[in-house]
């Protein structure tokens, strides 16, 4: 039986990339042989599905388990191209009071035992969803763009997640790790946007990675597969299987985008599993 | 999703987002719940059939469902007991 690592991918603000990071992460580590589940703790406004190419054969979801309506492995869906990723939809018809703390321990204490990885998405802001998604998660990555008002909402979240989560109340420490997403190279080289250091130092959390923005993003989410499955060379993908493998307690430095000329040059041949 | 439509036209990714969007939001608009409702009932009865022969786990019992424009399949898995799969 697994004892699976549970990890929220959480930012306060809304449209920085949690979804598209979660799903991200969660293929990175199935493609690594791991039991992996991605977790849509978005009722009421579920996209997770949809970004993972799972919309069609959504049945039940997290509410129905909640409930006692179906069991986990019923609501489970099972990714199509790699049979070691599951996903734990949100409901689309309830609201977020539609989740109790109980039914989120037990669901996520089940998720713990066929897992290794236990991956929940988190929904903006700061009320009982996003709380929720927090409350018994081991690890925190915190997703910011390097932009002021996201940088603020983080500091928000980062204060939840040492007041709120039960790993804060039984005196730990939550591990926390910071991906930098929707990071423009010109930007940065014209001196337009916050620099990763500077948001570094603002937040104080350790750098996970640094994802380019990439239109390779934008054309996974079209087709519904994980740019870490869909484009694996390109520097989005790139970006998140080295966050990926820094998440596996991998130490190798941060690669901050460059010009996409000398990215796009290298030749980088997935890893092996 | 369709593999061959992704790698073979790579420039047209927005095709393929319309399409999904728009048989996931008429399947959404016309939701009632009722697939939820029909997938409970068929696994009950299913797993109250193939339990009147094999000693089975309710769990091993997977009901999935894949809708296409025209067209929704209905996948049932039944995990056997090692013994009498044999």
């Amino acid at each position: 039986m697994s004892n699976a690592t549970v990890v929220v991918v959480t930012s306060g603000k809304g449209g920085v990339g949690k979804t598209t990071s979660t799903a991200a992460i969660a293929s990175a580590l199935a493609k690594e042989g791991y039991q992996v589940c991605a977790v849509d703790f978005d009722v009421g406004l579920r996209n997770l599905d949809l970004i993972m190419g799972a919309e069609r054969r959504v049945v039940f979801d997290l509410v129905n388990v909640v409930r006692g309506e179906a069991s986990i492995k019923q609501a489970l869906v099972r990714d199509k191209k790699l049979d070691n990723l599951f996903l734990l939809p949100a409901s689309q018809t309830r609201d977020k009071d539609a989740l109790t703390e109980e039914g989120v321990a037990s669901v996520i204490n089940e998720l713990r035992m066929y897992f290794d990885w236990v991956i929940c998405d988190s929904p903006a802001g700061i009320e009982r969803g996003a709380t929720l998604a927090m409350r018994y998660a081991d690890e925190a990555i915190i997703v910011s763009n390097p932009e002021v008002s996201s940088v603020r909402d983080c500091d928000r979240i980062i204060g939840l997640l040492d007041a709120k989560t039960k790993v804060a109340e039984d005196g730990e420490r939550m591990p926390k790790h910071l991906l930098i997403t929707r990071y423009d190279v010109e930007r940065a080289k014209a001196g337009d946007m916050l620099a990763t250091d500077d948001v570094v130092d603002i937040l104080s959390v350790p750098l996970i990675g640094v994802v380019p923005e990439s239109k390779d993003v934008l054309k996974a989410s079209n087709v519904g597969v994980p740019v870490t499955v869909s484009d694996e060379n390109s520097p989005a993908a790139k970006a998140y299987t080295e966050a990926t493998r820094r998440l596996l307690g991998e130490n190798i430095p941060v690669t901050i985008p460059e010009e996409k000329k000398s990215l796009l040059g290298k030749f980088f041949k997935g890893r092996a599993a | 999703m369709n593999i061959l439509s992704f790698f073979g036209k790579r420039d047209e990714s927005a095709s393929v987002a319309k399409n999904r969007l728009q048989i996931l939001l008429a399947h959404e608009r016309a939701d009632d719940g009722s697939d939820a409702l029909l997938i409970s009932s068929l696994r009950e009865d299913i797993l109250a059939v193939v339990a009147k022969r094999v000693d089975i786990d309710p769990d091993s019992v997977r009901l999935e469902m894949d809708r296409t424009g025209d067209v929704t399949t209905l996948g049932i898995d039944i995990e056997l007991p090692a013994a009498r799969a044999s």
